[in-house]
Order: C-alpha cells, then structure tokens, then sequence
C-alpha cells in the first residue's frame, strides 16, 4: 500500500495542491473584484489556445500548450473589454459572448483536423485527468531520495511549483498596488497606482495559473479553484492576510481529500474503480464552501451587523 | 451546394427538417428568455444552470439504467437535469442573498461544484456493468445527428411551449428589467415575475442539451440578445430581434451541421451566433463601431470648433494643438496665427450663439436642460422665431447681437 | 465685443500662465457615449481656496473632477496642477471618491485604508513601516477616529466611514484635496467635523475643492463657487458669484426664487 502511494497518489496529491493554492492566490482578488467570472471565462479558453497552439506546432510539447492557452486568454480578455465598452454591454453578457464563441471554434477546430486522433479531446479539456500523472520510477518512499527517479517525476510538478512561486512573487510585490486598486480604483488612479495596469497584471496572473492547472484538472474544475477557496474564506475572516491564509488552507484541504475520496472511497465502500480526482476535488471544495456559509462566523458580513 | 439548398429549405427529409425547426424554435425561445435576463444583467445566471444539469444527467441516467430501462431515454434525462439545475439556482440564490457572497462568485462556485460533482457521477457511470457513458457524452457538445424523430419531436415542442410562455409573460418581464420599483406600484410580483423568467432559462437551457450541449448552450441565451441590443433600445424590441437572430442561427447551424460528419451542431450554432454579433456591432447604425467612430470625430470637431472660436472672439489664448489645427484647417487662422476676416466673422456668430444660447437657457430653463445646445450653430436647433425673439431681447438689454 | 478680435500668440501654456493656482482646467469637455455631460469648462482655482463646485443633479460636477484629475478620459481640454502637467503634479494632490464608490465589505481595517494614502511615500516594491503606522494614527487622530483603528470599515456609520476617507487625504499629506461629496449622506456632527478640519486645511494655506450639494451651507463653508450645468456658468469669490441670477441659471424651475434669495449672496 505505501509503496503503491508513492508511485501513484504521491504525484498527482502534490500536484492538485500546488494547483489548488496557485489558484486560490489570484481567486482572492477575483472574488473581491467581482471578476470571479474572469477566472470562467479565461479556463474555458484555454481549450481552443491548446488547440491553435497544436496545429501551428504540430506537437503536444508543454511549452506551446502554455504558450497558446495563455495566449487565448489575454485574446479573450481584451475581446471582452472591448465589447464592454463599445457597445456598453454588461460584463457577465461580454464574457459569454467571448468564451462560448472562442470554445465553440475551438471545437470546431478539433473536429475538422483531425487532431482529435492525438490524445487531444475535447472531454479530457473539459474534465483533466489528475490520476494520470503518476509516478512510475516512484517505487518505495526512498525514491525520494534517488535522483534517477527524481528525474522521472511527472514535469507538471515542477512547472506547477514554478508556477505558484511566480504567482506567490506577483502577490507580495504589488500587495499594495493590488490592494488599492481591488478597493478603490478612482482612488488608485488618483494617487498614480496604475489600476488598470495592476488589473492587467492579475488577467496574466489567472491565466498562467489556469493554464498550469489545465493540464490536470480540467477547464472546468479550475474555476472551483479559484472561487470556492477564497469565497470560503470571504466567510471566515475581515482581514485580507488571514483571508489569504484561510484561502490557501481551504484549497489544500480541498485537493487532499477530494484526491483521496477519489481515489481510496470506493475502494474502501467495496468497489473496484476510483473515480474523477479532478471533480471530487471540486465537489469537496464545493462542500466546504457549504460548511463555511452555514457557519463562517463572517458569513454575513456587515448586513447582519449593521 | 445543392444539399445545402434542400437542407435550408427543409426538403432533406423529414428527419433533418425536423430537427431544423426544432432547433430554430430553440434558438427563438433561447434568444428571447435571454433577452429579458440580459436587460436584468443576469446572463450568466444561465451558465451556472447549465453547468448544473451534468450531475442531474448522470444520475438520471444510472436511475434509469438501474431500472432496468434505456439510460438515454430524453425525457429522463431532460427531468433529471431540471432538477439539479433547479437545485444549483437555489444554492445560488441561498449563497447570494443569504451570505455576503456577491452573485459572480456564487455562480462560479456553482457552475464549478456541481459540474466537479457531474464529473464524478460519469465515471461512476464508466464502472457500471450496464454502460458506458457514450450515451451522455454528447450532452456535453450537443450533437443533433443521430437524433430520434421522438427527441426531435420533443424539442420543438417543448421550445415552442415555452416560446408561448413567453409571450403570455411579455409584460411583467419588461416592467421589472425596465424599472422593478415602478413594476412593484403596479401591482407586479417582482419575486414571482424574476422566479418565472429563472424557470423559462432553465427550460431553455435543459431543452438545448441536447442540441447544443451544456458548455455552448449558454451562448444561445446570451450573444443573440447582445447582438440585438446593438439594434434597439426598446425592450420589447430587443426580444424580438433577439428571438429572430437566435431562430436563424439554430436554423443554419442545424443544416449545417447535416452536410458533413464532424461538424458539432453546438459549436457551428454558437459561431454563427458570433457572426451576427460582429456584424451587429460593426454595422448597426445606433451603436456600431463604424457609427460611433464618425459621430465621436464629429463631435470633438465641433467642440474644438467652437471653443476655438470663442476663445477667438474672447482674445484668449488657446491652449489645445488639435484645436488650434482644426481652426487653421477650416481657415478660421492664418498660417501665422492670426484670425483671418472668415474666422473673425465665424468667431462673432459663436459669440453671438454663445449670447442667445445663455438667454435661452435663462427663459426656458427646464427645456434647455434637455437639449443639447451651444456647440452646433443654435440655427440647427432652434426654430427660427425663437432666435428672433431671443435677438430683440438681446437688443433690448443693450446686448450687441 | 467691438475689441479686436485677434488671435493671442499661439503656443501659450496654461501652466505658464497660471503657475500659481493649484488647478488650473482650460476648455474641459467631456461626453459619455456621445453625450455631452461638460462642455468647454474654463476654471482657474485661486491658491487657497476653498471653493464648491454646485449645480443641479447631471450638472457633471463630479465628472468635471474626474475628468481634469485623469480618472475618466475627456474629450478636449487641457489641465495644470501647480503649473505642472498633471503627471508631475500627482503627488500634490489628494483626491476623496464618493463614499458610495466602494465595497465596504472589503477586508481591511480603518488603518488599512489610511495607510494607502501613504502609497506614494512608501514606495513601489516595499512595505510599510512603523513609522508609516505612525503617520496613519496621526491622521485618525485628527478626524477624530483614533479609537477605530482595528475596526474593519464596514462596521463603521457612513460619517464615519467620511472621515477615514479624509484621513486617507490627510496622509497623503498633498496642497490640493479635491472631494467629491464629502457630506452626502453624513450626520450633522461628522459635518461639523469635517468643515472643521478642512478649515484648519485651508488656514494652513491648502486649497480645496469639493463637490457641494447643500446650497445653504456654501456661504458659511467657503470662500469660492464654480457654479455649472453641463457647461460653466459662474466663477469666483462667494460673494461676486454665487448670486440669485446664476443660480436661476443653472438650477432653473428646480428652484424657487425664494429659496435663492434665502441663500445667494446680496
């Protein structure tokens, strides 16, 4: 049973954790923005980058996948502001407009090249597949230790710890600024804060960890990521350093369990298969969201105390 | 292009016909609801029902199956969908109005829960003895080929009752999009009116599954109304436009999608859909880029314009370049910076203007709030024994005209 | 209008020209959609003022400052602070948003708040320190809210709420405040205690500029009037300005005449 861990829950346990918090980071500001339905918007896109991204390469490489879906979804915000301003149309509606349109051509894309032939489709875009990233040189805890095995370890780790340092990095250099510009726009620009190029900032931000959390969770599911922990948190705490805290706790208790009910409940009801990681990772954070709204001491915020 | 033709015209069977008009009387429905949720800036309400409807599905199908039945039966489908998306709009509305939680965050949290816990249920559905998941998968993408003239049969219909509903239910939905507290004074049940609208989505959304799948039907809510919001300012309007512009890309989409394999009726719907838009927003003669581009050069030509030439008249400096080259451009000032006798002349009726337009709007107060007075020539706005009457008051007070 | 009408040397800056006044806004128009909300608006702030802008609701008052301080885009128009372009002016000045602009259910404390009027002092890529908590007391102490520190600022009254928005101003430490509405919808003591440290402000030789509603309170609070509807009407001194014709002229029917010669000047 360790030995089995390692090699496969190890990986992929890491793996949806460091996704979860790379997430959960940006998704406090998200929430406080009202711009959750970015983070929707900018993983629904990432499908069709993938896909571009695929027919102008020609291979699955990691680098062009990034490249493209990070691509696609600096496209698709700038669509979407456009749209906002020149025809004066509600936000949510602007982003309905863009992501459906530019899922639907990636869609098509798919479809008629044929690429679906090539571990490209649009189910696995749609739901990730956490419990393939497993470990195969991971024998016994001791690999850990043996740099051979090591170097076999599935690279979405890496890339995703790199990832979250990044976002880390991004979070406390601009603290203020994104404080600020999250609280008072007017005021930010008023004082030279460069709120819209803060906000800019944090599009890049979602969609680089959308991206990296693609790959194992789905386009989906990646948006529970971003919203669930922080609104949790919204629940528990007036403080923006303990939201960020409670956050990033929600989301890694998320990602364990959802992983391990995924993987050992039906064992452990008698059953033979493990079911979807990536959704019980959603369903769980779903519940604790659940939790933290019918007992956050926050829940209601100031309307219940005024 | 012939098989085209015959599928437009509805003459390539009556299987594809069918499906055509079930899925025009969806497109219809679809932009018309989404209509009235987009004057209530509700849109995407629509993407966390959609979402919603997976778990409904699964469970629904594993019920059915366990039954002994046939898991891919529509109308199951079609009731267990409707329930969990019923389910979804409740927590959503419990998370927005029971917690500090704002409504964006609550249908994120939504659409992403309930579609993670629809995922699982899947492949649940994959270890099951009795089948595979192939029968659901579809409802992701929507996928009109193959369709039973049963299921077909069942969607127009559907479409077209809740098409009706909408009708019937025209009034209060605009009443309480346009002004809810107005609506309130007349009598109109604001909760009942937004809980019935919610309903009519639903439906639409759960009829739609099947044709356009749960990721795109969303669009068939939204970008029609978009588009036609671009045409009108009318509500009533709006929904029209809306309804006729979701009607004719279902309606292509559909035939389209028969000509060929391979080309998912969802998607092609929802691209057409966007093909509409952008012609919308490039072309509409209110609203367009193309309009809104000449009348916003237009308009700071016209207050360079006459800033320039009061200043002018004032003897005062000017300060902006670009008003400074509009006025050299229309000849008003010299190369060298000095008025010529055309912008002397152009100067003293600005000056003039600026007089009668600042009597005006001491003698009728109330009226010149509303129009747009003292940039354009106040010939062009006023009718001409006003100006005359303005003039011999002016004359009277010892004012130069 | 029989003085020549000749064209001033071309080239002129308005900051040349009014090197002194703290905002110095010269053919300001600004539209939304086409629509024009200010139109070709000329004002030269005095140093040292303290002036109200007035008119009737859609006057564009609150546009007006926006617009010369760079948060909305304006059609034409050119604006200098201190003599400077805008830019090399920022620091200069402290602007106060409408109350209502915000989402108090926002994380963040009263001294949260203050301490982002300290933004530019702290600097980018550093944190604040104990000398900028410091500052940020100090403020609250002087808008009379020292014992609300570690409140989180939606449990505060909406006069409240005003002054850590003046506090925030305050440690911005800046020569010109610009507020949009500091009154709107405050107790009477919160507006007593308001005017009171705009006042000081004001003694200590800082110009101020406020977006105003009360018409009954301008004469008693201020020292200038910019009265607008869309377009400007009258400037300058209380007593020179705002007098029963200008006000007829912006306000129209809104007003009746005897309400306007209970507060204009004489």
């Amino acid at each position: 049973m360790t030995d089995s861990f390692v090699q496969l829950s190890l990986t992929p346990i890491l793996i949806g954790v460091l996704a979860s918090c790379a997430c959960a980071l940006p998704g406090n500001f998200l929430v406080l923005r009202r711009q959750s339905l970015m983070g929707d918007a900018i993983s629904h896109v990432a499908f069709p980058g993938i896909v571009a991204a695929f027919l102008l390469t020609g291979t699955l490489a990691a680098w062009p996948m990034l490249i493209g879906a990070a691509g696609a979804a600096i496209v698709a915000v700038g669509l979407i502001e456009l749209i906002r301003r020149l025809g004066n149309i509600d936000p949510g509606a602007a982003m309905g407009v863009v992501f459906t349109t530019m899922f639907a051509a990636g869609v098509l894309l798919l479809e008629q090249t044929g690429a679906r032939n090539v571990h490209l489709d649009v189910e696995h875009a749609l739901y990730g597949n956490l419990e393939s990233l497993i470990w195969l040189k991971g024998t016994s805890w001791a690999a850990l230790t043996d740099p051979e095995a090591l170097a076999a370890l599935p690279p979405q780790l890496g890339r995703l710890a790199l990832v979250l340092l990044a976002v880390a990095a991004f979070t406390a250099a601009f603290w203020k600024e994104l404080l600020i510009g999250t609280f008072d726009p007017t005021f930010a620009a008023s004082v030279g804060a460069r709120p819209g190029l803060v906000s800019a900032g944090l599009v890049v931000t979602v969609a680089v960890a959308a991206v990296a959390a693609f790959d194992a969770v789905g386009s989906i599911i990646v948006i529970a990521m971003f919203i669930c922990p922080a609104a949790s948190a919204r629940m528990m705490t007036d403080r923006m350093g303990p939201q960020i805290g409670w956050s990033l706790v929600f989301a890694a208790l998320a990602a364990v369990m959802g992983f391990v009910l995924a993987a050992y409940g039906p064992l452990w009801l008698g059953g033979r298969h493990s079911l979807s990681a990536a959704g019980m990772i959603a369903a769980v954070s779903g519940a604790i969201l659940a939790g933290a709204a019918l007992c956050g001491p926050r829940r209601k915020g100031t309307r219940a105390a005024a | 292009m012939d098989g085209f033709l015959s599928a437009l015209l509805l003459q390539a069977g009556y299987n594809t016909a069918l499906v055509t008009v079930g899925s025009a009387l969806l497109g219809a429905s679809a932009g018309a609801i989404g209509g009235f949720v987009l004057l209530r800036k509700r849109s995407l309400v629509s993407d966390a029902i959609s979402h919603a409807t997976l778990p409904g599905l699964a469970l629904a199908f594993i019920a059915m199956a366990a039954l002994g039945g046939d898991g891919r039966w529509l109308p199951g489908l079609m009731i267990g969908a409707a329930l969990s998306a019923a389910l979804g709009l409740l927590a959503l509305d419990w998370l927005a109005s029971r917690t500090r939680l704002p409504e964006d965050a609550a249908i994120g949290a939504v659409l992403s829960v309930f579609f993670g816990a629809g995922v699982v249920l899947m492949t649940v559905i994959q270890t099951l003895p009795m089948g595979r998941q192939a029968g659901i998968a579809g409802y992701l993408l929507g996928s009109t080929a193959g369709m039973l003239r049963s299921e077909a049969e069942i969607i127009a219909l559907t479409s077209a009752l809740v098409g009706l509903a909408i009708f019937v239910l025209r009034r209060p939905f605009t009443l309480v999009c346009f002004d809810p507290e107005y609506a309130l004074v007349r009598g109109v049940n604001i909760r009942a009116a937004d809980l019935a609208m919610m309903a009519l989505l639903l439906a639409v959304t759960v009829i739609g599954l099947k044709v356009a799948g749960l990721v795109l039907i969303v669009a068939l809510t939204i970008i029609p109304p978009v588009a036609a919001r671009f045409w009108t300012d009318r509500p009533g309007a709006m929904v029209v436009i809306a309804a006729a512009l979701g009607a004719a890309a279902a309606w292509l989409g559909a035939v389209l999608s028969s000509l060929a394999r391979g080309l998912p009726t969802g998607a092609l719907i929802v691209l057409i859909a966007f093909a509409l838009f952008l012609a919308s927003l490039l072309l509409s003669p209110r609203r367009g880029l193309v309009a809104k581009a000449l009348q916003r050069h237009r308009f700071r030509g016209l207050v360079q314009e006459r800033q320039g030439l009061l200043a002018l008249a004032r003897g005062a400096p000017i300060y902006d370049g670009a008003t400074l080259r509009r006025l050299k451009a229309r000849g008003h000032v010299g190369a060298e910076g000095a008025t010529t006798p055309k912008g002397r002349a152009a100067a003293e009726a600005a000056m003039r203007d600026e007089a009668r337009w600042s009597l005006y709007r001491r003698l009728h107060p109330d009226e010149s709030v509303s129009t747009p007075g003292g940039l354009r020539p106040l010939a062009e706005i006023l009718p001409a024994d006003i100006i005359g009457e303005l003039d011999s008051r002016l004359a009277v007070r010892g004012v130069q005209p | 209008m029989n003085a020549p009408v000749l064209m001033a040397e071309a080239g002129r800056r308005l900051g040349a020209d009014h090197p002194e006044s703290p905002l110095a806004i010269a053919g300001l128009t600004v539209a939304y959609g086409g629509k024009p909300v200010v139109v070709s608006v000329d004002l030269v702030t005095p140093p040292g003022a303290m002036l109200a802008v007035i008119g009737p609701n859609g006057a564009g008052k609150s546009t007006l400052l926006k617009a010369a301080l760079g948060i909305v885009p304006r059609v034409s128009g050119e604006v200098t602070a201190f003599g400077q372009p805008l830019r090399e002016a920022r620091r200069r000045i402290a602007y106060v948003p409408q109350r209502a602009s915000v989402d108090w259910e926002f994380p963040a404390t009263v001294l949260d708040v203050v301490m982002m009027g300290l933004y530019r002092e702290i600097g980018l890529l550093r944190f604040a320190g104990k000398r900028h908590r410091e500052r940020a007391a100090e403020c609250l102490r002087r808008v009379g809210m020292q014992d609300f520190a570690d409140r989180q600022i939606g449990q505060l009254s909406g006069g409240q709420q005003q002054r850590v928005f003046l506090a925030r101003a305050l440690a911005q430490g800046a020569g010109l405040y610009v507020m949009d509405e500091p009154f709107a919808g405050v107790d009477a003591a919160t507006e007593r205690a308001i005017v009171e440290v705009l006042k000081d402000l004001n003694r200590a030789g800082r110009t101020i500029l406020c977006v105003h509603h009360d018409l009954s309170t301008v004469k008693d609070y201020f020292t200038h009037v910019l009265i607008m509807n869309v377009r400007r009407i009258a400037d300058g001194p209380v007593a020179a300005a705002f007098t029963p014709e200008n006000l007829q002229a912006a306000y129209g029917g809104r007003l009746a005449p005897a309400q306007i010669g209970g507060i204009a000047a004489e």
